[in-house]
């Protein structure tokens, strides 16, 4: 009960409006030391691989933006779903404000996918399982903006949407092992082997920090946007007019 | 009561579909003209060498299918919902996901089954051989029923909206990515002389899936679509 109390009050938009705001530099400022700390760790501290020389290294913003890509996707879903079941507005648009975050890390992933493909398979694009999946991703995004981009009544954009991005949660799953099983040249999977990663620990470090820092600044990055849909809105409200 | 109820209003669904069909010929075949003309493009745009054709055959005819099948979804929902029938629908009482199912399913044999029907001919022109017939006609049968669900969804994710048939293209054609990659395969698997078995099992499990989930998204779309 007293959940349900506190969610609406936080679901409110002029109190979500300032709680934001008060979060947003809490994520934007260890994110910003995290990237600054795994970039030099990454680039400079860690060894060469034996194979890759140097070129791996790319690899410390490849990975974690193919990870997060996914991630964002799930909590795009997620916050959809809860808006579509429980309507709550707020959960709307923070789905709304997470496409494009999402969308932008894709892209990352797809273009720091090809430049390491570029000294390492010889081509810019390899039909390579991990890439295909990873370009799919990008179109069930663009889908799901032009979805939202094409209803004039925002209620409704953010109920069609919602429903798009459900079924797209669905298929993710469905399309990564399929696409997984229709070719697989990547190298299988180094970092989720729980038991023993097969690359060494020493360049293992940086990647989890540098993950985490991507995690803080896609926090950072939602609380601007959700504050920036918000203002959207309400724009004709009238608690604007005492808000800061 | 109510089961018997539900049965017979979407008997009824189903039949008004097929004869609104029937007396409007024209919307059923140019699907089919279309799938003929599409693979035509493919001997012109690569080789006229049927033994280099025949290891694409496969694909290609998926790819026509595909694109065909997308063409003829733009319109399925459009004209319930501006005459107002698809609104007394989701007052009706009955559940809205058996209605959208039945209406689907005779859209399926509307344009789903032709192609399936006219594939081997279509595979044939391509240099795909007699024995692969039987697995490109059952891979097509569970691909496009398939289709038509996923179809379905974002035909009524789109239906009021301008441009919805490109938009359309862009929603379903990722999600079916998965039906293209198992359905050309389970082909060349056979054409390769292995089993394909594999690919098509898991084609029926992705039709399954979507055969339950489907309705549901497609009613709860519809409703967004028409309440407001």
């Amino acid at each position: 009960m007293t959940m349900w109390t506190w969610l609406h009050k936080f679901a409110s938009p002029p109190h979500a409006y300032r709680l934001l705001g008060t979060l947003a530099p809490w994520f934007g400022w260890p994110a910003l030391g995290l990237i600054l700390l795994a970039a030099w760790w990454g680039l400079v501290k860690a060894p060469a691989d034996y194979q890759q020389g140097d070129a791996f290294r790319i690899l410390y913003v490849h990975a974690p933006s193919a990870w997060m890509s996914m991630f964002t996707y799930v909590v795009m879903a997620v916050a959809a779903g809860i808006g579509l079941v429980w309507r709550i507005k707020l959960a709307h648009a923070a789905a709304a404000a997470a496409a494009p975050i999402g969308a932008s890390f894709t892209f990352l992933a797809l273009a720091t996918g090809s430049i390491w493909g570029k000294p390492m398979w010889g081509t810019w694009w390899v039909w390579d399982a991990r890439l295909t999946s990873e370009l799919i991703l990008l179109f069930l995004y663009l889908g799901y903006m032009a979805l939202r981009a094409s209803f004039d009544d925002p209620q409704r954009a953010d109920r069609a949407s919602a429903v798009l991005a459900i079924v797209g949660v669905i298929n993710v799953p469905i399309i990564h092992y399929s696409v997984e099983w229709w070719t697989t040249l990547h190298q299988p999977a180094s970092v989720t082997k729980l038991d023993k990663p097969s690359i060494d620990i020493a360049m293992l470090i940086p990647l989890f920090i540098m993950i985490a820092g991507f995690q803080l600044y896609f926090g950072w990055a939602i609380c601007r946007r959700l504050r920036g849909e918000i203002l959207r809105r309400e724009r004709n409200a009238s608690w604007l007019k005492e808000a800061r | 009561m109510q089961r018997a109820a539900t049965f017979s209003a979407a008997r009824l669904v189903f039949r008004r579909d097929l004869m609104l069909a029937w007396r409007r010929w024209d919307e059923v075949t140019q699907p089919l003209i279309f799938y003929v003309v599409v693979t035509t493009l493919f001997p012109l745009a690569t080789t006229p060498d049927l033994s280099e054709l025949q290891k694409i055959s496969g694909g290609v005819v998926w790819v026509a299918a595909l694109l065909s099948s997308l063409l003829a979804l733009e319109s399925l929902f459009r004209s319930d919902v501006e005459d107002g029938t698809m609104e007394q629908w989701v007052l009706s009482g009955q559940p809205l996901g058996w209605l959208l199912l039945a209406k689907v399913a005779s859209h399926w044999v509307l344009t789903g089954l032709p192609l399936v029907v006219m594939s081997p001919i279509v595979g044939t022109a391509l240099g795909l051989p007699f024995d692969a017939w039987g697995t490109l006609m059952l891979s097509l049968l569970l691909g496009t029923a398939t289709l038509s669900v996923l179809g379905g969804i974002g035909a009524a994710l789109t239906v009021g909206v301008r441009r919805g048939s490109v938009l359309l293209s862009l929603l379903v054609l990722p999600l079916a990515m998965p039906l293209l990659i198992f359905g050309s395969r389970a082909v060349t698997m056979v054409m390769d002389g292995d089993s394909p078995s594999g690919p098509l099992q898991l084609l029926a499990a992705i039709f399954f899936l979507t055969l339950s989930l489907g309705p549901l998204a497609m009613a709860a779309a519809i409703r967004i679509s028409v309440e407001s």
